[in-house]
This record gives C-alpha cells, sequence and structure tokens, in this order.
C-alpha cells in the first residue's frame, strides 16, 4: 500500500533561506501524526509542499501514491488554516464555509446539486454544527470555527488532512472534541497531519510524533519523540545547561 | 411643478435617457465587482487599474480597435510592474502602486495633449455624461453586459478566491486564475465606468457600494443585491441633482454615493457606529449590573 503522504528528501529555499533541507516524511492512512518544531522550522514549509503551494528544488511529494495535482483535483487533500490567516469577518455562513468542499465535485457555476447539500449537512452533523450553520463564521467560538473547516474537509471527501495549528486559540474542552473527532475520521482511514506546540495533548491524541527542523530529526512514538532531550534537538536549546539548572 | 414633472422632465431629452442609462449599467457592473474588491482588499488595486487603463483607451482610440482591447492590456501591464516592482526591490506593495498608476495615468494624459482631436478623450478624464454618442451607450451596454455575465455565473468561484485560496488551491482550482480573470474583468469595468463619471471617479463606484453593502449585512449573498441597488439609486439620484443643480455628472453621482455610504456608516442596523456603540454601552451597563445588588447587600448588612 503505498503512503497517504510521502515527502522524499525534500528542499525548499525562498531565495537564499532554505526553508527546509531535504526533509523526508511518510504517513499511512489510518494514522495521526503531530509534527513539532520552533517558529520558522519549516512546518508551515512542508504543508505549503505537500499541497503542491510551493515547488521543491530537490525531492518529491507523492499524494496516495499519485502526483499533489491529481490529489488535489480529486479532492483528497482539506488543509484546516490557521485562525490568523482567515478572515473572521468575512460575509459567509457556517453552512457556505462547509460547501466550499464540494466545489471540486461541482459544475462550472458550483452550483450545489442535492448529493452535495446532503454532503453538508451530514459533515455539519458531523462535527455537531448543525445549529450553528447559517451562523455567520465569525460567531462561532475558537473551537467551533476549527470543527467547521474539518466539516469542509468531512465533506469534500478528503482522505488527508492537513491542520495548521488546530489547537491554538481553544479552550481544553473544545480541544478534547476536536481531538476526538480527529480519531474518527482516523479510524475511518484518513491521514492527519497536524502542526501544534500543544506537547501535553499529543501523546493522548497521535500515533506519531514528527521533530522538524529544516528537516525531520525524528520520527516516531510520541512518548518517545517528545523526551526532553529530543526536544531540546528541534528547540535549539542546550541539554546540558538545562540540567545544570535543573540542578 | 408636480412630482411626475419633476422626475419625467429630464428624460424628454435623448441625452439624459442615454446618460441615465449608462450611469445605471456602469453603477450596477461596478457595484457587483466591488463586492470582492473590498474584501479581498483589492480597493488599492481598483484603485491603480482604473486609472492605468487611461493610455491603454488613448492608444485604443489611436489605433481605432475598441477601448476594452487596450484597457485590459494596460490593466494587467500595471498589475505585472506594480508585482514586478514590489518583489524585485524593496520598495513595499502600496509605494509600487502609487508608482505604477500614476506614471501610466500620466502617460496617458501626456497620449491625450499630442492626440489630435482630443475633445473625445478629455472627457473620458472627468467623464460626460450628457454628451454620450450612441455608439458609448452600446459599448458600456455589450461590455457592462458581458461583465455582469460572467460575474455571476463564476460568483461562487470568485468569492472562494477572496475567502480562502489556498482551499481554491487544494481542491484543484487555480487561484492565480481566477485572480487574473477578477483583475481582466476590472479592467473591463473600468472602461464601462470611465464613460459615466470618467477615470478619476471610477475607482468611488469600485469601492464604495461594495463597502456600504458590507457594513449592512453579513451574508454575501445578500452584499451582491445590495450593493448594485444601492449604487444604481445613487446613481439615479445623483443624475437629477445634477440637472437641477445643473452641477457635474458625475461628480454628483459619486457624491450620493458617499453620502449614502455615510448614512449606512452611522446608522446599520448592526455594524454601524450608533448601533455598535450602544451595543457597548448595554455590555458594560449588564456588566456592571450584578455589582449593584451585591453592594445593597452590603449596605443592609
Amino acid at each position: 500500500m503505498s503512503a497517504a503522504i510521502d515527502v522524499d528528501s525534500v528542499t525548499v529555499n525562498y531565495g537564499d533561506v532554505p526553508a527546509l533541507d531535504g526533509a523526508t516524511l511518510r504517513l499511512n492512512k489510518g494514522r495521526i501524526c503531530g509534527l513539532v518544531g520552533m517558529n520558522g522550522s519549516g512546518k508551515s514549509t512542508l504543508f505549503k509542499a505537500i499541497m503542491g503551494l510551493v515547488k521543491p528544488d530537490a525531492g518529491t511529494v507523492t499524494i496516495d501514491g499519485g502526483s499533489p495535482a491529481a490529489a488535489r483535483r480529486s479532492g483528497a487533500i482539506s488543509y484546516v488554516p490557521q485562525s490568523e490567516d482567515v478572515d473572521w469577518h468575512f460575509p459567509l455562513s457556517v453552512h457556505e464555509v462547509v460547501m466550499m468542499g464540494r466545489y471540486g465535485h461541482m459544475g462550472m457555476t458550483r452550483r450545489p446539486h442535492k448529493k452535495d447539500k446532503l454532503a453538508v449537512a451530514e459533515a455539519l452533523d458531523r462535527v455537531e454544527l448543525s445549529d450553528f450553520a447559517q451562523r455567520q463564521i465569525g460567531q462561532l467560538s475558537g473551537g467551533q470555527r476549527k470543527r467547521a473547516f474539518v466539516a469542509r474537509g468531512i465533506a469534500q471527501g478528503a482522505t488527508t488532512l492537513l491542520l495548521d495549528e488546530p489547537f491554538a486559540g481553544v479552550d481544553k474542552r473544545s480541544e478534547a472534541t476536536i481531538c476526538a473527532l480527529l480519531k474518527e475520521l482516523a479510524a475511518d482511514g484518513a491521514a492527519i497531519l497536524l502542526s501544534t506546540h500543544d506537547l501535553h495533548a499529543l501523546p493522548e491524541l497521535a500515533d506519531e510524533a514528527v521533530l522538524i527542523m529544516r528537516r525531520v530529526l525524528m520520527h516516531g512514538d510520541p512518548a518517545v519523540v517528545l523526551q526532553p532531550e529530543n526536544l531540546a534537538l528541534a528547540f535549539g536549546l542546550d541539554v546540558m545547561k538545562r540540567n545544570e539548572m535543573a540542578l | 411643478m408636480s412630482i411626475f414633472e419633476f422626475l419625467l422632465d429630464p428624460f424628454d431629452f435623448v441625452f439624459m435617457q442615454r446618460a441615465l442609462a449608462v450611469t445605471v449599467i456602469a453603477a450596477v457592473v461596478c457595484a457587483v465587482l466591488s463586492c470582492w474588491l473590498v474584501l479581498i482588499g483589492w480597493s488599492l488595486m481598483g484603485d491603480a487599474v482604473s486609472h492605468a487603463v487611461l493610455p491603454g483607451v488613448v492608444l485604443a482610440y489611436i489605433a481605432g480597435v475598441p477601448f476594452a482591447v487596450g484597457a485590459v492590456l494596460f490593466g494587467f501591464l500595471a498589475v505585472g510592474l506594480i508585482g514586478a516592482v514590489r518583489d524585485t526591490s524593496r520598495v513595499k506593495e502600496d509605494a509600487a502602486i502609487g508608482i505604477v498608476f500614476t506614471t501610466l495615468f500620466a502617460l496617458g494624459l501626456v497620449l491625450i495633449s499630442v492626440t489630435p482631436s482630443q475633445s473625445d478623450l478629455t472627457h473620458i478624464i472627468f467623464g460626460n455624461l450628457l454628451g454620450l454618442s450612441h455608439e458609448d451607450l452600446f459599448q458600456v451596454l455589450v461590455l457592462g453586459t458581458i461583465t455582469l455575465v460572467i460575474l455571476i455565473l463564476k460568483h461562487r468561484d470568485f468569492t472562494l478566491f477572496a475567502f480562502d485560496p489556498t482551499h481554491a488551491h487544494a481542491i484543484g482550482l487555480n487561484p492565480r486564475l481566477l485572480g487574473a480573470f477578477l483583475l481582466g474583468l476590472l479592467a473591463l469595468t473600468s472602461v464601462v465606468a470611465l464613460q459615466a463619471v470618467g477615470v478619476v471617479l471610477v475607482v468611488a463606484m469600485l469601492i464604495i457600494p461594495g463597502a456600504t453593502a458590507y457594513l449592512l449585512t453579513d451574508r454575501f449573498g445578500r452584499m451582491l443585491v445590495l450593493a448594485p441597488t444601492i449604487s444604481a439609486a445613487c446613481a439615479v439620484v445623483g443624475l437629477y441633482a445634477s440637472y437641477y443643480l445643473d452641477a457635474a455628472s458625475g461628480g454628483m453621482v459619486v457624491l450620493v454615493q458617499g453620502a449614502a455610504f455615510t448614512l449606512v456608516y452611522l446608522f446599520s442596523p448592526r455594524h454601524g457606529l450608533v448601533a455598535t456603540r450602544l451595543a457597548a454601552a448595554r455590555r458594560r451597563k449588564a456588566a456592571s449590573a450584578p455589582e449593584q445588588p451585591a453592594r445593597t447587600h452590603t449596605l443592609a448588612g
């Protein structure tokens, strides 16, 4: 079986600045993987490379055994953006945003048919936002906003979900709701890659964790990867110094 | 004078009928497009493109080809140059926009000054609603209809592009192409509107109606109805005002639009200044309310 996401020695440079330097990452279907690294470690660039928003200077990205372009056209990839990248005043309802997940399956004018409306209703039901369908998106809580975007991916029928900081600005209860939802989706066969600063929640949620610092430093069981000495590698802390301080 | 005479008198004249038709068409097309421009944050881009089409229009006039051809060419040239200056120098985008469009606009002015029989062309700068020819009306009608039909057919894609271009890309659409399409329509719309209000004031019609509608509703679908309705109404009122006050028609239309925006800015039920201030005051009152019983309790105790 080909991996859901296969990033093979990908290098991306922005001018003279290397954002990714030979990053390699394989993620199979049904798995949740947490991406951990400091700001500027290349997490966002990795997402962009997987979606084909940046062209790698070297290396290849394969989605479900095919090209990212083919995966995009088939609606396999869904991206849940960081909160600060969304215009929450945009005059759209939750229903309208989730319907945008269906656009790839629609005709030229994107007029929704019965099956599209059904898919949106089911997706909203799944993330428990049916009662909020007609709300303007900015009138949702932090956790509900994330669920609305996950619902867009569900309505789309995406099998690869990319979530950029899904727990930022989300309270603990909503975080638990989102985690339960993501686990359900993984159990249904989706591959889920999420970046997060919330290291405490990760062992409970993720099957695997990845430490990234322009390249993949470590990939494995979250309990192992998130050991302090490993985190020190990714966050550039001097382990010895920290131990001294602890003493 | 009865109200009917007041309303119908101006349109005894053919030139006033044409003026009305062109203003309303321009007002509607611009207003629909403006809904996306204000949400994307492309107001300055609208300003730039609507000015930068001027040399294109003049060259098209000299070459005897439709204005739209020159306008679209120079619209894209302007956007390309702005992007180039921004990406290949340390100059920021707002400065890049300012440099490119004023230079192109100046080129247009110079071209007009050296072109023989320039009277037709000077009208383009300030508009000449009352001197529109039959051909002008025809051109506005054709371009306006084409633009409006494309905007309506593809409105969901444009909204997706405005809201979340990354998602558009992720589902296999091409956001760059959608953006380019919108800019091309912006150039076409500029041609429609410069006949009505002139190249200097086109940008008003491209920003004010969308911004006004945005303050009135939280639904994009309603914005798409409100903006052209308000804009067309302002155009008609402005035209009457210009007729009876004997004032510049283009300027009058834009003044009325500005007045409408001011009213909405102040009194819009949910997003108006008065409503938001009242709501804030109510919240403060509600927040301080629970303290009062507590205080009486202490006093009583």
